[in-house]
Formats: C-alpha cells, sequence, structure tokens
C-alpha cells in the first residue's frame, strides 16, 4: 500500500462517519417529531410543525408548545447525556462495560435528591434538587475509580460499581422506610421509576444547564481517550495529564447525570447501549463514538418515551422501567461476549 | 565516546509506596547512541525509564538537552521522549495508520483524520522505516505478534523524539523479529537519536548497543562499551551466571551459559 492509498482509506471512512451521524440527525428529528405529535390528542407530524412555528388551532400550540415540547427535549438531551456519558466511561477506561448505570451513578444521583427532599431541604422544583444529584453522582463515580484503582479489570469494575447501586439503593430505601410523610414516598418511588411524563420548561430550565456543561466537558476530552487505548502510561508520556482526565470525566458524568436525574428519576442502560450500537457501524476509536453515542442515546429515550405511551396498559408505564427491561438482557448478552476477559483469559 | 552529553541524571532516586527502587544513579548518555539498560529482574530498570520519561516523581536533578526536566510541561517533555511500554498494548481495535497517528499527539495534531502535511508526512515516514505500509488499515488486534511490534516501534518512530526510551521492545518476539527490532533501534540512534532499550537480552545488547548500564538492586553497578560493562566479574556479581564470550564481526558475542 503506498502513501496515496492511505490517505484514500482514511477519507472513505470519515465520509463513512459523517454519514452514520446524518442519519442519526434524521432519525432524532423524526423521533422528536413523533414525540412532540403522540399522546391523548393525536397530532399528524405535519400539524406538530406546524403548531411548532405558531400555526394551527391555539389549543394544538397549546399541546406541542407547552405540554410536549419539554418532554420531548427533556428526552433528546437525557438519553444523549446518558450515551455521552457511557462513551466517555468506556473510553476512559478502556472497557466496553463501563456506563452510569452499572456504576451506580444514577442510582447515588437518586438518592442525593431523594435525601434533599426528605429532610424538607427544597421542593421538587428547586436547584438543590440537581445539586444534591449532582454531588452524590460525582461522590459515587469517584469512590468507585478510586476501589477500581489505575488499570483496574472489567471485574473489579464491574462488581465495585453493584456495590455502590446497591447502597444507594439501600441508603434511598431507608430514606423511604424511616419517611412518615406520604407525599415524600410517593416523590421517591417516582425517582425509582425514571419518568418525562408532565414536565414542564421549569424542569428543562433546572437540568439543561448542568447537561450542557457536563457535555461541553466529556467531548473535549475526545482525543485524550483515543491517546489512552495506548494504556495509561503511554498516554501520560504522550503528554496526557491521566489525573486531570479522570477528574474531568467524572465532573463531566455527574453533572450531566446529577442533571438529568433531578428531573427524570433514574433511566437506565441507555449509556451502556448506545456505544455498543455504534462500534459497527463507527469503529472503536472511543473518541469518533462520543457523538454518535449521544445521538444514538438520544434516539433509544426519545423511542422508549413514544413507546411508553402507545403500548395499551391499564396505568402507566414508566420510562425506566422499560429502558432497564431491555437494558439488562442486553447486559447479560455483553456480559456473555466478554466471557473471556471476565473469567481472566487474555482479552 | 566524548560526545556531548543530552540526558544526564545526578542522585537519582526514587521510592514508591515507600520502598527505595532507585538509588543515587547518575548517568549522562549522548544523541546518537543505542543504550542497553539490563539487570535481573526487580532491579529497577522499568522505572529508571519511567523516571527518565518523568512519568514517575523523583528525587535528584535530570536534564534533557541542557534543560531540567521538571521545568518542562507535560506536552514538552512527550516531545522529547518518545516511550515505548512494555507489551505494545492497545485496548481497542483501532487501524495500525490511527496508532501510528498517535505518535504526532505531542505535537497537537490529537486527531489522525486532521493531521497537518508535517504530520502525515512525519506518520507516513515512521511507517515506512518500521515496514507497516502493507498492513496500515488492518487493525493491531488482528496482526502477529511480529506486525503489532512494528506498528508500537513506528508510533514511536513517528514523535521524532531526540531520546527513545524502549522498555524490553524485543520481549516474546522471534528471533529474527527480535533483531528486526534492534537493527530498526540501531539506525534511528545512527541518525543522531539517542536510544535507552531496557533488556533481558544479552546477547542482543552486546550485539547492538554502543553502551551498556547494569543496574542491580537500584543501583547503577557497572556502564561501558558492552565487553567491559558485561565482564565476567559483573555477569557473576550481578547475574550469578558465567557466560560464553567470543567476537565476531567486530561485536563482543555473550551468550549466557551456566549458574554459578
Amino acid at each position: 500500500m503506498n502513501a496515496q492509498n492511505v490517505t484514500v482509506a482514511a477519507d472513505v471512512a470519515a465520509h463513512r462517519r459523517a454519514g452514520v451521524i446524518g442519519a442519526l440527525v434524521v432519525l432524532v428529528a423524526l423521533l422528536a417529531l413523533i414525540s412532540l405529535g403522540i399522546g391523548p390528542v393525536r397530532l399528524s407530524p405535519l400539524t406538530v410543525i406546524d403548531a411548532l412555528f405558531g400555526g394551527g388551532s391555539d389549543v394544538q400550540q397549546v399541546i406541542v408548545r407547552e405540554i410536549r415540547l419539554p418532554r420531548t427535549i427533556l428526552g433528546c438531551a437525557i438519553g444523549a447525556i446518558l450515551g455521552l456519558s457511557g462513551a466517555a466511561l468506556q473510553g476512559l477506561l478502556r472497557n466496553p462495560l463501563a456506563s452510569p448505570s452499572l456504576f451506580g451513578a444514577p442510582q447515588s444521583a437518586a438518592f442525593g435528591a431523594v435525601l434533599v427532599i426528605a429532610l424538607g431541604l427544597a421542593d421538587v422544583r428547586s436547584y438543590a434538587l440537581p445539586v444534591a444529584a449532582i454531588l452524590a453522582a460525582f461522590v459515587s463515580v469517584f469512590v468507585l475509580l478510586a476501589i477500581a484503582g489505575r488499570n483496574a479489570g472489567l471485574l473489579i469494575l464491574i462488581l465495585a460499581g453493584l456495590a455502590i447501586s446497591s447502597l444507594a439503593g439501600a441508603a434511598t430505601a431507608l430514606v423511604m422506610n424511616l419517611s412518615s410523610n406520604p407525599f415524600v414516598v410517593l416523590e421517591i418511588a417516582f425517582w425509582l421509576l425514571g419518568s418525562l411524563e408532565d414536565r414542564s420548561f421549569r424542569h428543562v430550565v433546572l437540568a439543561l444547564p448542568f447537561i450542557v456543561v457536563g457535555a461541553i466537558i466529556l467531548f473535549q476530552q475526545r482525543n485524550a481517550f483515543r491517546a489512552l487505548s495506548l494504556g495509561e502510561e503511554t498516554a501520560q508520556s504522550l503528554g496526557v495529564d491521566v489525573d486531570r482526565l479522570r477528574l474531568l470525566v467524572i465532573t463531566g458524568v455527574a453533572l450531566g447525570v446529577g442533571g438529568a436525574v433531578a428531573v427524570s428519576g433514574t433511566i437506565g442502560f441507555i449509556g451502556l447501549v448506545a456505544p455498543h450500537l455504534m462500534r459497527p457501524l463507527i469503529g472503536h476509536d472511543p473518541a469518533r463514538l462520543l457523538v454518535p453515542s449521544a445521538l444514538t442515546g438520544a434516539a433509544l429515550l426519545l423511542a422508549a418515551d413514544i413507546a411508553v405511551r402507545i403500548i395499551p396498559s391499564t396505568s402507566d408505564i414508566k420510562v425506566g422501567v422499560l429502558t432497564s427491561i431491555i437494558g439488562v438482557p442486553f447486559f447479560l448478552y455483553l456480559i456473555m461476549r466478554e466471557r473471556r476477559a471476565l473469567s481472566g483469559g487474555v482479552a | 565516546m566524548t560526545a556531548p552529553a543530552f540526558l544526564t541524571a545526578q542522585g537519582l532516586g526514587v521510592t514508591l509506596a515507600g520502598r527505595v527502587v532507585l538509588n543515587d544513579i547518575s548517568l549522562s548518555l549522548a544523541s546518537g547512541h543505542l543504550v542497553a539498560l539490563v539487570g535481573p529482574n526487580g532491579a529497577g530498570k522499568t522505572t529508571l525509564l519511567r523516571a527518565l520519561a518523568g512519568l514517575v516523581p523523583s528525587d535528584g536533578a535530570i536534564h534533557v538537552g541542557g534543560d531540567v526536566l521538571s521545568s518542562l510541561s507535560l506536552r514538552e517533555r512527550a516531545r522529547r521522549f518518545a516511550y515505548l511500554a512494555q507489551g505494545h498494548v492497545v485496548h481497542w481495535p483501532l487501524p495500525a495508520r490511527d496508532i501510528v497517528a498517535l505518535g504526532r499527539y505531542p505535537h497537537g495534531a490529537t486527531d489522525p483524520a486532521r493531521l497537518t502535511p508535517r504530520d502525515s508526512e512525519a506518520v507516513l515516514r515512521a511507517m515506512q522505516v518500521a515496514d507497516v505500509m502493507a498492513f496500515s488499515e488492518r487493525r493491531v488486534t488482528e496482526l502477529s505478534g511480529g506486525e503489532r511490534s512494528r506498528v508500537a516501534l513506528a508510533r514511536v518512530f513517528a514523535v521524532e523524539a531526540p531520546v527513545i526510551l524502549a522498555d524490553e521492545p524485543t520481549s516474546s518476539l522471534d528471533p529474527r523479529h527480535q533483531i528486526d527490532v534492534m537493527k530498526s533501534l540501531r539506525t534511528a540512534a545512527d541518525k543522531g537519536t539517542l536510544v535507552l532499550a531496557v533488556t533481558h537480552d544479552l546477547g542482543l545488547a552486546a550485539r547492538f548497543a554502543d553502551r551498556v548500564l547494569v543496574l542491580s538492586d537500584g543501583r547503577l553497578v557497572s556502564q561501558g562499551a558492552p565487553a567491559e560493562a558485561l565482564s565476567e566479574q559483573v555477569m557473576a556479581e550481578v547475574f550469578r551466571i558465567s557466560a560464553y564470550r567470543a567476537e565476531y564481526q567486530s561485536h563482543a558475542v555473550i551468550v549466557p551459559w551456566a549458574e554459578i
């Protein structure tokens, strides 16, 4: 192969990636339109577009712009930050099973939020909520990485993640247990299930700034993830400040996941699934996986949130329940695929 | 050997988790030399390499190209030292070309898809020198051990650093590939690079190196041209073996023979 062929092959790969990203953007836009059209009053995509830009009847405008738009925006943003966080953690740890929910980050964030409410420190629309959720998520990921240490294997990370999410779950249950106020118990149940129902622009304003800052922090580390493919020592020899990178990734994940959980409750497994869906199309480069994983996360959560509105049932299915029901079997499948690495063989 | 020193250490010491790993090491290495660093397991060879590259904190003074190492930023250090870690680990199945392009990371080329002409020329040169053009698009995880070691070497050459620090570059390679790797490092040294390579293979060290440093229990116990640094006395005291010694094509031949 000569020099020119090398460049051509790189160009072909770049075009392919651009095509995948373009297709994902279209998919997310379509799902957003469907999401805006679905509910007790069904609206066609054309009516939705019309109402979105000030056309249609007043009722249609209120339904689309005030009732459904916040839910769709949150679905998009939360799905995207979960997908991005998963891809970033997998890049940092060079580990295809890393993800916020397996590390107990959303569960811990939920505990932080629940504690603030149970102690009566804030109502559900105060900024104290995302701040508590973010702090709890930060502590959980920080402790996890400290326990696992550098160059931790798959098994240690997953065991430590299991322990931390169990602890967060138990702590939440304890708050529920000790709470004498039935309304608080209802609030807590809401956080455990995870849902996007009945969200207003107040919720968007509450969560979006944290999600955006977290996403920017994670995206800026993209090239360091690629250098980390060669191991921490080599990455450091190439000029990557690995300790700083770890801290930034933990901060970015905590901001994003904490902000998301504060308005939606725990929605799991999107961060685990999204990068895996993209690897066959984009390749394994951890830097190039970030944007496609975020878009896939957005598409997955929008689709799941549409599904819970379509599936006929006597009471509402919560979207967090649905993502877990789909996500856990997927996780089992990944374990089966990574069996060799998990049982200590050569990966 | 009166060439000016490019990399020097005075009173270098490293303590890891309360254990003294390196103690009072002073050395002075010149550009254009291939230097072999040998010693028994646990002597501190890898730690010395890491300390010289600034990857572990150390006491004492290290100078590189006239500058104090600790005064240099991470990126400046990365431009002066190309570091080849043991085992050629790659965690994701990336194409060989992207791995080699990571050698330009210290020069600000952090994205292999957007290399400046200068960076892509450096990458091509490195791939040609290390002979990886034939499989530049293949995933490194699909390559044989020998091919993977050449990709790792190409990545190191792409840095175009004045110093190459290589940790056991020939381990787990067949004899042909061992000679390949040592020859590439020899060529880099002949072009003016200072190459410091850790090896357990005293034969390869004697055959290819200009100088040999012998490390034992965290101390530098012997250094010089291969035949003097690896004298019978050093072989006996440090490695506790005897060796067959000869000369072939004006190179020292040292073949470990029997334990003492």
